[in-house]
């Protein structure tokens, strides 16, 4: 699960918070809600997910109230992975 | 002619067709959307708004807002249409600036009246919204419900019909006067150009706002035909978007390059039918032929349209894309020669001379499409005589292909497009410069193969109190549109400076340049 995390973590710093510290990425600080990601870099994200983890992620599992935090998305690719 | 003619034409001659399909699929008949525009402008009379008077609109695409607009123009007033998402404060500060005396809002949208620091408070009026309608104010049900059938107090085809604000160089709104005629000139081209008829079915996808609505709302009513609106959610999710098309069989389609980049990648298209397409405009910024090649043998059935313009100008220049496009392609596609109510000529950029056919200069613009000018701002330096001609320079670089037409080059300054909208870099510095504890900042924006334009804000700080990174994404997104959210923040410890202490900007796009290819370098190493 915290490799899961890491994996998101270090992708959201490398593509959209470039020259940030990790420590300032928390698994709970709010992605989309906070203007970080905006739609194409949500989408670009899935595509991301997808492609590391061998999953698919439905249009509608990408809802802002359960695809806004790390914590959150972590937990929604581990559920996908054990599927 | 004034553009409220067309609805009031079509009610007469299709009372029963659909005008309008809400984004809840609710419709609208001609008759309803004539009749209820009418009682706006009822409503608008009986609280004091005047002919020439402006009035603000600010909420979700609705068959409500549809209506609103046609009203404020019927009671011989410009809309002024503004982004429901956009900071308050900049919604404040346009609707100040050109003084409406009424404004429809979205309930969600209250904190933009809770305070008015300005002359006279404009009559408000609430549009059907999610959250409860404030308590100051009217519900728009029952002002709409309470107004008389007014008769129309068309303006005149030089009267102004609406307002859209951009982005100004001075990091300031400015407002683009738009008349009846500007508006009509380029609708009745349409009609020649695309054949649009009561069967058609277009789509609205561009926010009211965002002058691409002009198309969309005037030449689909002017034909007496049905216009789907797309919700800001539904716009920006391409899967649903397709399957939207697919379902109520679109024919018309016009948006960004950006969104049909993005129905191309993400909108499963082969798995639908969108074979009700026949015309498919964009405009708004460079199409990468690579998404526009996709789109097309997607859609192979469509005639497809470049158009140009600045806000300014409306469209003056288009282009059909000839179909199919070769797959060794990988220019984009001119704009074309320039519509028929327009003349444009090109003219060197620092000595203002015609320069030879097939050099690079600056586009400028005559005709019948050209503004009025900026709400509340001289026109002196706006527009210069020639040929007894007004003619306006859209700052765009072009030059001129012999049989088709002008080939965009670029911007001369540093006004950008992303993603369609224009953004003058001025106003992201001064959104960043509210945020207390950045000392300067410097905005420049760099070409990025992937996003077309990458936004990269430089700034200092005091020792010891530089915010991080995921900090001043937050403070961005709550002070500025999401579109002008920076893509990279660098700390300097100073600006570098012209000599006569200006920032270099030239200096901070050379500082870049070095450091993209230390990236690049480091990322073929790991």
């Amino acid at each position: 699960m915290d490799n899961v995390k890491d994996t998101i973590r270090d992708y959201i710093l490398r593509e959209y918070l470039p020259g940030e510290s990790p420590a300032n990425l928390t698994d709970e600080t709010p992605l989309r809600t906070s203007g970080i990601l905006d739609s194409m870099a949500t989408l670009n994200l899935v595509t991301f997910l997808e492609e590391s983890f061998g999953i698919t992620i439905d249009a509608h599992e990408t809802g802002i109230d359960q695809f806004d935090r790390i914590a959150d998305i972590a937990a929604l690719v581990a559920q996908k992975k054990g599927a | 002619m004034n553009l409220c003619t067309y609805l009031e034409r079509s009610a007469r001659e299709h009372p029963d067709r659909i005008a309008v399909v809400d984004p809840s699929g609710r419709t609208w008949t001609y008759r309803e959307l004539d009749e209820t525009s009418s009682r706006v402008a009822g409503f608008l009379a009986a609280n004091g708004v005047a002919p020439g008077d402006r009035v603000g609109a600010i909420a979700p695409k609705s068959a409500e807002v549809v209506a609103t607009l046609f009203g404020i123009m019927k009671a011989g007033a410009a809309y002024v249409p503004a982004d429901y998402t956009a900071p308050s404060t900049r919604n404040r500060t346009l609707l100040a600036d050109c003084a409406v005396t009424a404004v429809f809002l979205d309930p969600s949208c209250a904190d933009i009246v809770s305070e008015w620091p300005h002359e006279r408070r404009p009559v408000v009026c609430w549009l059907p919204g999610s959250v409860e309608t404030p308590a100051e104010g009217i519900a728009w049900a029952d002002a709409v419900a309470a107004a008389p059938l007014a008769p129309s107090r068309l303006a005149a085809p030089e009267g102004l019909a609406y307002i859209l604000y951009t982005s100004g160089s001075t990091g300031v709104p400015k407002g683009v006067k738009l008349t009846h005629r500007n508006a009509t000139a380029f609708v009745d081209w349409c009609s020649d150009e695309f054949g649009p008829e009561p069967t058609d079915r277009f789509s609205s996808h561009a926010p009211f706002h965002f002058d691409l609505s002009v198309l969309d709302l005037y030449v689909s009513l002017k034909h007496g035909a049905a216009l789907y609106l797309v919700s800001e959610s539904l716009g920006k999710t391409p899967q649903d978007l397709a399957a939207f098309i697919a379902t109520n069989r679109l024919t018309m389609w016009y948006s960004t390059p950006s969104i049909l980049s993005l129905l191309a990648q993400f909108g499963g298209l082969d798995k639908l039918d969108c074979s009700s397409l026949r015309v498919v405009q964009f405009a708004g910024e460079v199409f990468p032929v690579k998404h526009l090649r996709s789109i097309v043998e997607r859609w192979p059935q469509a005639r497809f349209y470049n158009l140009y313009g600045p806000t300014e100008t409306n469209v003056c220049t288009f282009a059909r894309i000839p179909t199919p496009i070769p797959p060794d392609r990988t220019e984009p596609y001119p704009i074309g020669p320039v519509c028929p109510y327009c003349e444009g000529i090109v003219l060197d950029s620092f000595n203002g001379a015609e320069v030879p056919f097939g050099d690079e200069g600056l586009l400028h613009i005559a005709g019948a499409s050209l503004f009025e000018g900026y709400w509340g701002r001289p026109t002196d330096e706006l527009f210069f005589e020639r040929d007894r001609r007004r003619w306006y320079s859209t700052g765009d670089v072009v030059r001129e292909v012999v049989g088709e037409g002008y080939v965009y080059v670029g911007r001369r300054d540093r006004m950008v497009k992303r993603r369609g909208y224009r953004i003058e870099l001025g106003e992201i510095e001064r959104g960043l410069y509210q945020h207390e504890r950045l000392r300067e900042v410097a905005v420049i924006a760099v070409p990025d193969a992937s996003a077309g334009v990458k936004i990269l804000a430089y700034l200092t700080s005091q020792p010891g109190e530089r915010p991080s990174i995921v900090e001043l994404k937050v403070f961005c997104g709550r002070v500025l549109p999401s579109y002008m959210n920076p893509d990279v923040f660098v700390f300097l410890e100073a600006l570098p400076r012209t000599s006569t202490n200006k920032v270099d900007y030239q200096g901070l796009v050379r500082l870049q340049q070095p450091r993209s290819a230390v990236e690049a370098a480091g990322a073929s190493k790991s």
